[in-house]
This record gives structure tokens, C-alpha cells and sequence, in this order.
């Protein structure tokens, strides 16, 4: 197990840093940098450009050395907490950020466990009842969930909650608790504006979840020691609770791996259109007024998330499943 | 084996020839069903799944309307009606006050509203705006060639038509979305062509090579996996120069969705031709000289195109989905090419939808296309595989 959870720490290693590469890469690819464009844009308002500034900030960020040097500085200030300079705001990258990156992890959480609980019971309905209404039925609501763009599920909501009750219900918490410290009616607040979200962006994840779900247990129904259990007697529940569904289980955890992407995309499109505190709309705006830092930020954090999601349900999964467990063991 | 039966104890003998294959004979249906060429035997499957065929009826159907965009909509993609800025959709009408008149509209009467100054419309029940059929209306160059000014549908003469309402510069959202669906339904093809030639390419490297070029590709395909899709497209499309044309963006749009997108076709490439390289036809190509290049095309593609083209099918979802949503938050493609997604846009801001509704109307074609090409490719997946 030691073995197996080493080796799948050091697979990670190489993973993260060619993604860093690859995202240094894309936001280095638009001609010219920030502090180009930002003095272009004062001169032609015809203000006097602080030299002085701009040149000390493209010394500080190595703007003026080769692209690898960059990437080196911009990786290793990682290490030790300086996560670049926000042209934009003004302001080093951490401070831009404040807690939205912990708000992005608590809806991605959230939405996931919304996922399982939704799909867990309705893709058993559809395995055990197959080819029924109901498995129709709910098939159906699930593609209907799947080919509803996310966006505009959100903008429907807006605006039914804003016919129906008057309100608008974006963002993630009341007002006053914006940029307070965490305390026991923010949470309270936060918890009552995460539905939202949560069942908006988890639309599209619950009907694959359905499908796969159905599709495991329907395979795991049709092998024989089901059929044993059924010759001798054992009631349908029991039958099921006992042997297909913990495999199915199994196969929840692995899901996190293709569910997490997908989850985390449509946090970032749902909270620019419900204006959620969290990583989304900044990334936006980031990356429309080329604020390298900030955006690569928000890029390589998001995707860090995702690889340490896959990572954490591959050792879970290790941990709940023997086979795999051993299987690691036997290649040594 | 009629001959009559003689009771003397002799031997029985038919006296008609005997056929040694009649005990083989097979129906007239059996031959049928067993001498089908596999492409038969997957039609017929596909015919059995009801939902498929109705699904790739209307994709049909839509793709189809995309050629003939400027005869369908009632008029032209940039037509404005600056009389009728924000008008909502007109309801079709058959009868009128109890008499058969055929499909109407009432016209609109409107004024301003000098309280919040917004634009009223109401139907004034005495203008009945007959609809034309097989009309003349805006001219328009067909397919960019003949000039032409012919309508499937027109409004009444001084009349209007706005099925699905008009936008903020009076244009007839409804015209739009047929336009649209030129780019959106086109951006599917596109976009999977380049991410089969991608998938191809990579996966049957991969596949029939293996050793190092498989496991190269394979990490590659995990790296790109393991990123969360919209907003690497985000980046990327955030990266096209200003400068381009808005048909450069619009393949620059569809590289970047194909970039993304061959990890899943590469993937199931690969472990097909590994089954199938394994097969004896393919060793005795190979021992017959026959090169790499000709045996992955001759003799290895026929086996697994209808897997292909059933999980690209599945895959064409996505990209319209991803268009949408980069021209959505206006990344994507930029007026004036009209897509579902630039059209959408309009509707990005929340007090614009609670005015105007009708413009999140682009959002049920979006729905309809992203359903039929689930439940198409469902059952073209099925169908995929006849001999199970």
C-alpha cells in the first residue's frame, strides 16, 4: 500500500509540472505583456506614464529576461508564497485572490456529494428496473439535465427566483458578510445561497453519473453469483445491497477523476453568470485584460485541484479495493 | 419420403432424389439475415432503436435547413426593424373572432412607456397580418451567389413577423436562429473532424506501435485530461489576436475545441487496434510485407470505423456546447458571424433577461441539438457492434 501510494505521489509530480509549463506557455502567448498595453492605454489618454513603476515592476517580474528564466521565477516564488503580481489591481496575486479559491473548493466539494446523493438512488431505480417508464423517464430528465448548457441554466433560475420571489439570489453570501472574516453567519449565509449553484453545475455531472451507474450495475446484475443468490432465496434487496452495489461503490470513487473537470468548468461559467465570489469571474476578466499572473494563478491552481481530486480518489480507491491494491503490489 | 411403405418386411427406400444440403437449407430470412454485409446488419439494428432514427431525422432535417437558411427564415440576418426595437414573439393565430383564416398574426401597437421607458407592444386584434407563403420578401445573395428574394414565409404586406421576438436593434431573433444554426451545427462537424484527425492519428500511433510512443501518448492524454476544459479553452481563446478576421476565429475556435477534445476518440483507437492487430488477418498481412501505413488503413480501419464515427457522434455535443459557452461570455465567435452562442450572449445580463426573456430563446435549439445527437449516437453505438 506504501508502495503503491509513493509511486502514484511521484506520477503526480511530473504531471503538475507540465501543466504548469503548458499554462505559463498560454498566457505568454498573446504579443506584448501587461505593462505594454497598460502604458499604451494611458498615453492615449494623455497621462504621463510613471517610468520609474514600470520599469522597477519589469524588473521585479523578470518581464525583460528569456521565457524559461520567467517561468523558473513565476514556478519558484510558488514556494515560497509569492504567487505574482496582479497588474490589474495592483496588487500581489495572494492578497487579489482573499479566500476565493477556498469558495471554488467548498462548491466543487459540495457539488459532488449533491451528484452522488441525486444519482446514487436513481441510477439504482434505472439498473433494477430497466427498460421501464421510469428508467425512461429519468434517463430522459438526466440527458435533459446534460444538454441544458449550465449558463443558462443558471440565467433561468435568476429569472424565475426574480419573478417568483422578487430577489436575486447570485452571489454566495449576503452583502454585509462580503470580505469579513469567516465566522458562524457568514457559513450560515454561504450554506443559503450554495443550492443555487450547486444543483445548477450538478445537472450535467448527475445524468453521466446516471448512465455509467446504470451501465455498471446492469453488468454486475447479470453475473452469476447473483443468479446463485437469487436460486437460493435471497430477497431482491438484500441481493443488491450485499454484493452489485459495493462493487457500484467502487466505481464512485473512480468517478471523481472525469466527474472533478467537468465540475470545476461549470463552477467557472455558472459563477460568472450568477456572480459567485469565487474564481470564475476574476478569471475572466483576468484573462481579458491579460493579467498574466493573476490568470495563471487561477489556471494552475484549478487545474492542481483537479489532479489532486484524481489522485485522492485513486488512493481511496486503493484503500477500498483490493484488486487494485494488490495489482500495485505484484508490479514491484 | 412419401414412396408408399410396402408390409412385406422389405427395406425402405424413397423414391425421390435425395438433396444432401436440404438438412442445411435455410429459410429465405435466414439467408437474408446471414449473408447481410455488415453495413446491413447495422441498419437494421439502428432501425430497431425508434428514438435513434427519429433523433437522426431531426439532425437531418436541421442539417439540411442549413442549406437553405435564407429561403426558411422569414427575413434576413441583418434586416432591422427600428419600429419594433425589444418586440416580443407574436403568437400564431388560425381563427379570428371564430372565422377560419388561416395562419396570422395580430400586428403590434406600441408606445413608450415614460415611466420606466420601456417599449410596449400590444396586439391590436384588429390588424390580422396574414402570412404569405412561398413569397417574395428581403433579397437576399443565396449561398452568397444569386441574388434572390424568395421566402418560404413572409409577413403580411406593411406587416411583421416575429416568432421569436426581435432584439435590442430590431432584428427577428427567429431569422437569427436559423442563421445561426449554420455556424453552430457546422462548428460540431468541423471541430470533430479535426479532433478524428488528431484522435486518428495519435491513437493509431499509439495503438500500433506501442512501447514508448504508446505510453508518450498515453501521459499526454492524461495531462490533458486532468484540466478542466472551459477554462483552458477560456485561455486559449482569450489568446486569438483581436486583429483576425472573424472567420479565422471561427477555426481558431474549432482548433481549440478540437485540442481538448481527441484524448476520448484517440483513446478508443488505440485499444481497438490493440485487439486487432492481435488478430490472425493482421499477422499474415504483415508477413506478407504488407507496410504499417497499409495495414492500419487496409486492413485494421474497416474493423473499428463504425466505433469511430458512433463515439464521434457522441463527442459532437460537446463542442457545440463549447462554442456556446465561449461566445456566451464573449471569448468565442464575434458578430457579425452569428452563432446560438453570439446570439445567447445578448442575454448575458441578468436585467436584460428579466425584461426580455425571449432572448434565452436560441437556448431550446442548443437543447434539441444536444439531445438528438446524444440519443443518435446511442444508438449508432448500439448499432455499432451487430453481431452481439
Amino acid at each position: 500500500m506504501f508502495h503503491y501510494v509513493f509511486k502514484r505521489i511521484a506520477l503526480m509530480a511530473p504531471t503538475l509540472a507540465v501543466i504548469s509549463f503548458i499554462i505559463f506557455v498560454i498566457i505568454q502567448l498573446p504579443p506584448g505583456d501587461y505593462l505594454e498595453t497598460y502604458i499604451a492605454e494611458l498615453e492615449s489618454q494623455g497621462e504621463s506614464v510613471d517610468r520609474e513603476k514600470i520599469d522597477f515592476l519589469r524588473r521585479q517580474y523578470g518581464l525583460d529576461q528569456p521565457l524559461p528564466l520567467q517561468y523558473a521565477n513565476w514556478i519558484g516564488g510558488f514556494f515560497h508564497g509569492d504567487w505574482g503580481y496582479s497588474f490589474e489591481h495592483d496588487l500581489p496575486v495572494r492578497e487579489v485572490i482573499g479566500d476565493r479559491v477556498f469558495l471554488t473548493i467548498i462548491v466543487s466539494v459540495i457539488t459532488i456529494l449533491f451528484t452522488w446523493a441525486v444519482a446514487f438512488p436513481i441510477g439504482i431505480y434505472s439498473a433494477t428496473h430497466q427498460y421501464s417508464w421510469g428508467d425512461y423517464g429519468l434517463t430522459f430528465l438526466g440527458f435533459l439535465g446534460l444538454a441544458t448548457p449550465n449558463f443558462l441554466l443558471a440565467l433561468i433560475m435568476l429569472y424565475l427566483a426574480n419573478i417568483w420571489f422578487g430577489t436575486s439570489i447570485g452571489g454566495l453570501m449576503d452583502p454585509q458578510y462580503l470580505d469579513q472574516p469567516w465566522s458562524w453567519g457568514k457559513f450560515v449565509s454561504v450554506l443559503e445561497h450554495l443550492w443555487i449553484p450547486v444543483v445548477v453545475i450538478g445537472t450535467s455531472g448527475t445524468a453521466g453519473m446516471i448512465r455509467r451507474l446504470r451501465a455498471n450495475l446492469l453488468d454486475e446484475l447479470e453475473k452469476q453469483y447473483v443468479l446463485t443468490g437469487k436460486a437460493k432465496g435471497l430477497p431482491p434487496f438484500r441481493l443488491l445491497s450485499k454484493y452489485p452495489l459495493r462493487v457500484a461503490l467502487n466505481f464512485f470513487i473512480a468517478d471523481i477523476g472525469s466527474l472533478l473537470p467537468s465540475v470545476i468548468s461549470g463552477a467557472e461559467i455558472v459563477a460568472i453568470v450568477l456572480s459567485l465570489p469565487t474564481t470564475g469571474p476574476m478569471l475572466l476578466s483576468a484573462l481579458q485584460s491579460q493579467d498574466m499572473y493573476l490568470a495563471g494563478t487561477f489556471l494552475l491552481f484549478l487545474a492542481a485541484l483537479t489532479v489532486a481530486g484524481m489522485l485522492l480518489s485513486d488512493l481511496l480507491l486503493a484503500w477500498l479495493d483490493p484488486r487494485i491494491r494488490l495489482q500495485g503490489e505484484a508490479a514491484q | 419420403m412419401s414412396a408408399a411403405r410396402k408390409n412385406d418386411g422389405e427395406h425402405f427406400v424413397a423414391a425421390g432424389d435425395f438433396d444432401p444440403h436440404s438438412a442445411a437449407a435455410l429459410t429465405p430470412e435466414q439467408e437474408k439475415y446471414f449473408f447481410a454485409s455488415r453495413r446491413q446488419l447495422m441498419w437494421w439494428k439502428l432501425k430497431r432503436h425508434k428514438v435513434a432514427v427519429v433523433c437522426g431525422a431531426i439532425l437531418a432535417a436541421l442539417y439540411a435547413s442549413t442549406l437553405v437558411s435564407e429561403f426558411i427564415s422569414p427575413y434576413n440576418l441583418h434586416t432591422r426593424d427600428t419600429r419594433h426595437l425589444y418586440a416580443p414573439p407574436q403568437t400564431l393565430h388560425l381563427f379570428h373572432r371564430g372565422d377560419w383564416v388561416g395562419p396570422f398574426v395580430y400586428g403590434y401597437d406600441h408606445h413608450l412607456n415614460m415611466d420606466n421607458l420601456k417599449r410596449e407592444y400590444t396586439p391590436n386584434p384588429d390588424k390580422v397580418q396574414k402570412l404569405r407563403f412561398f413569397c417574395s420578401g428581403d433579397s437576399y445573395r443565396f449561398w452568397g451567389k444569386i441574388e434572390m428574394d424568395f421566402h418560404f414565409v413572409c409577413p403580411a404586406e406593411d406587416g411583421t413577423l416575429f416568432l421569436f421576438g426581435t432584439d435590442r436593434l430590431g432584428r427577428d431573433m427567429f431569422s437569427r436562429v436559423v442563421y445561426g444554426a449554420r455556424i453552430s451545427l457546422l462548428i460540431g462537424l468541423v471541430g470533430i473532424a479535426a479532433s478524428l484527425f488528431l484522435g486518428l492519428l495519435l491513437g493509431g500511433l499509439a495503438g500500433y506501435y506501442g512501447g514508448w510512443v504508446d505510453s508518450g501518448v498515453q501521459r499526454l492524454i492524461e495531462i490533458l485530461r486532468s484540466f478542466p476544459e472551459l477554462p483552458l479553452w477560456m485561455a486559449l481563446s482569450a489568446v486569438l489576436p483581436v486583429t483576425w478576421s472573424p472567420v479565422l476565429v471561427f477555426f481558431g475556435i474549432t482548433l481549440i475545441l478540437a485540442l481538448l477534445d481527441w484524448t476520448g476518440l484517440a483513446r478508443a483507437v488505440r485499444s481497438k487496434l490493440l485487439a486487432l492487430r492481435e488478430e490472425d488477418y493482421c499477422a499474415a498481412a504483415r508477413l506478407m510485407g504488407a507496410r504499417p501505413g497499409r495495414i492500419i488503413r487496409r486492413h485494421l480501419l474497416p474493423g473499428f470505423t463504425s466505433h469511430i464515427i458512433a463515439s464521434a457522434t457522441l463527442s459532437i455535443p460537446a463542442m457545440i456546447l463549447g462554442e456556446t459557452a465561449l461566445s456566451f461570455l464573449g471569448l468565442g465567435l464575434r458578430p457579425p458571424i452569428t452563432s446560438w452562442g453570439v446570439l445567447l450572449n445578448e442575454a448575458q445580463n441578468m436585467n436584460v433577461v428579466a425584461l426580455y426573456p425571449w432572448l434565452i430563446l436560441p437556448v431550446a435549439p442548443v437543447v434539441v441539438v444536444i439531445l438528438a445527437f446524444n440519443f443518435f449516437g446511442d444508438g449508432l453505438r448500439d448499432a455499432a457492434d451487430p453481431y452481439r
